[in-house]
């Protein structure tokens, strides 16, 4: 081994230890501080208990954030995914002319008019529909944001599809909605799945959308929760935050974990939020 | 300019095969769908895209002509105000600031932070297997899927000024990053949490690099920086558009520096999106604020029309098969799959030959 190699190598195992240091080093407050019977702000090896959960369930807001995260995800989920559905659908088998613009243009809109960009209108929209401090404001919000990705990902799984089943399935005298959820929709079950993974995952994460339109603390998420507990009012309770934060980030890694498992991750550029 | 050997077939059997489908596809109608149907199918997505996508976008443009305000006279009755708000938003100190406060923010992060950790991540791990390649994947993901506000107290967590885990490591108790250098933390911060995506990208576009150039280059004797620049920059240079593009544009998008510094101390790190929160939903100044997301709009759109037209680029450059030998671009490729049909396995094509000479 020459100089050079021997050199090269220290070289890359320094790099290696400074990106695991750098990403982890975060990361540890999350995994320690939850089951240290003295919770502070450094993070170091707990003096394990399990003390700090009790904390957590006495708080009156925490459980309530994450049952309405979880009304939020689900709403959100299922509307994008049967309205994307539909559409996708639809726009596979009927030629309709400029189809391919209006899915273009619809795409190139969801990612200008972001919630951040827009704001503005948005909240004034939701002012004006009646539909501030309410779940459904919020859920019908997100849905329109991620319905044209949604829609271009299930129209790709669509075309894939042969026409065959359909036109069997007809012949035996099904209505096209019967088609579609006992011939199309156990066909596409993959792009479905991955839809909903993706939606949720994006409605779970998601802070500017209930922080602007939900103002009744027992209405908002996690997310929104999460941030009071370190912002309003004195010392914060560093056990509660760190059970609450190992509790909210658990489904999310749980569901990476089970689609990469289960369709391999397959890297889908362009959708994160 | 291609002899008519098999290559050139190849549109053709493609034009003819992608010609009928649809219209066959026309006259049976597969499901029996007919032309309403399909409209009732794509109503209710296109209602929900038009009501909560399309119309505040162009409401904006009504707001920001306006004085609306969240509360007083103003907020029942707007009076039109022309080009004011428009004009004083483009006049505004603290605009230019916040303007120059993203584009540190977007290039520091994104364009530099996460392209470079990301790609030379990718680079080290190209050909690496096993525990530390998975652990180095793993937190890095990590950081990028965790819900945004939990990993915005870790972030406060660690650089805490009296007991932060930095402060203890680096031995300097009391050092108040996130008031001392507000942009700096903002920064970092968003390198850490960004760069999976490049990582991936990178990955997934290094796979598309023969082994056999790889190979040719070391032998030749080419340094890591010559094979970077000679075999595999003009292979991803495609990728390295596009993904610049896209995270710049979600970084721009980015709201989570608000949980960190909320854009303090002093506006020091009032960026964009904070800054038309503060001023819109904060101070209730809705017309102003609409005229600054109208500029937001605006430079969304410019990064993704850019976006868009570097992947149809890249189309016609990579994607050419089939299609190809049309434009000006497609001829390069053409004359290389050519190379490569003749040459059964061609990874030895004209372009490769070309590169090791440059290498060496």
């Amino acid at each position: 081994m020459s100089v050079r190699e021997v050199l090269r190598r220290i070289g890359l195992a320094t790099f290696v230890s400074l990106v695991l240091g750098f990403f982890s080093l975060p990361l540890l407050w999350l995994a320690f501080t939850p089951f240290d019977s003295d919770p502070r702000i450094s993070a170091s090896l707990p003096d394990f208990t399990l003390h700090n959960f009790q904390v957590l369930m006495d708080n009156p807001y925490a459980l309530a954030s994450l049952r309405n995260s979880i009304i939020l995800a689900a709403g959100a989920a299922a509307l994008v995914v049967t309205c994307a559905a539909l559409a996708a659908y639809a726009l596979s088998r009927v030629r309709i002319p400029g189809r391919d613009v209006l899915l273009y243009v619809l795409l190139l809109l969801s990612s200008i008019i972001t919630g951040t960009a827009a704001m503005v209108p948005i909240f004034l929209l939701a002012f004006n529909l009646n539909l501030i401090d309410s779940h459904l404001g919020v859920i019908l919000v997100l849905t329109g944001g991620l319905l044209p990705a949604a829609i271009f990902v299930l129209k790709d799984f669509t075309d894939a599809t042969p026409t065959s089943y359909e036109e069997a399935a007809r012949v035996f005298g099904a209505t096209p909605l019967q088609t579609l959820r006992h011939v199309v929709v156990p066909v596409i079950r993959p792009g479905l799945a991955t839809v909903m993974v993706w939606t949720v995952a994006q409605v779970w994460g998601d802070f500017l959308m209930p922080f602007l339109l939900l103002r009744d603390p027992d209405k908002a998420p996690a997310s929104v929760i999460m941030y009071t507990f370190y912002t309003e009012g004195g010392q914060p309770d560093l056990a509660l935050i760190s059970t609450f934060s190992l509790l909210y980030s658990l489904p999310v890694v749980g569901m990476y974990l089970f689609v990469s498992r289960r369709y391999g991750f397959r890297f889908h550029g362009g959708i994160k939020r | 300019m291609a002899p008519p050997t098999s290559p050139p077939a190849e549109p053709t059997t493609t034009a003819a095969a992608t010609g009928p489908t649809p219209s066959r596809r026309v006259n049976d109608d597969a499901a029996g769908l007919g032309t309403r149907r399909a409209a009732a199918f794509v109503a209710p997505a296109l209602v929900l895209i038009a009501v909560f996508l399309v119309f505040p976008a162009v409401w904006t443009l009504y707001l920001g002509v306006t004085d609306y305000r969240l509360t007083g006279i103003a907020a029942s009755d707007p009076k039109f105000v022309g080009t004011g708000n428009y004009t004083s938003v483009l006049g505004d100190e603290e605009f230019h600031s916040s303007l120059w406060l993203t584009l540190q923010f977007v290039v520091g992060s994104a364009v530099i932070g996460q392209t470079v950790l990301g790609f030379s991540v990718a680079w080290v791990m190209r050909d690496r297997s096993g525990p530390v390649r998975r652990l180095v994947e793993a937190v890095i993901l990590l950081a990028w899927i965790l819900p945004g506000s939990v990993i915005a107290f870790l972030w406060i967590a660690l650089l805490d000024r009296d007991s932060g885990t930095l402060n203890a490591l680096l031995g300097t108790p009391g050092t108040a990053w996130l008031l001392d250098h507000p942009m700096a933390c903002i920064i970092v911060f968003n390198i850490w949490r960004g760069t999976a995506f490049s990582m991936m990208l990178y990955s997934a576009a290094l796979g598309n690099v023969p082994p056999s150039h790889l190979e040719t280059a070391r032998l030749a004797g080419a340094s890591t920086l010559q094979t970077l620049r000679d075999v595999v920059l003009p292979r991803i240079r495609g990728h390295i558009l596009t993904s610049l593009l896209l995270v710049s544009l979600w970084t721009f998008n980015d709201f989570t520096p608000f949980l960190i510094t909320a854009g303090g101390p002093d506006g020091k790190s009032e960026i964009m999106s904070v800054y038309v929160y503060r001023t819109a939903l904060g101070d209730g100044r809705l017309g102003f604020g609409a005229a600054i997301s109208l500029v937001m709009i605006l430079i969304n759109l410019v990064i993704a029309l850019l976006y868009l037209r570097a992947l149809r680029e890249r189309r016609e450059r990579d994607g050419g098969d089939g299609r190809g030998g049309r434009g000006g671009g497609g001829r390069r490729d053409g004359r290389e799959r050519d190379g490569r049909g003749r040459r059964g396995h061609g990874r030895r094509g004209g372009r490769g030959k070309r590169r090791k000479g440059v290498a060496v």
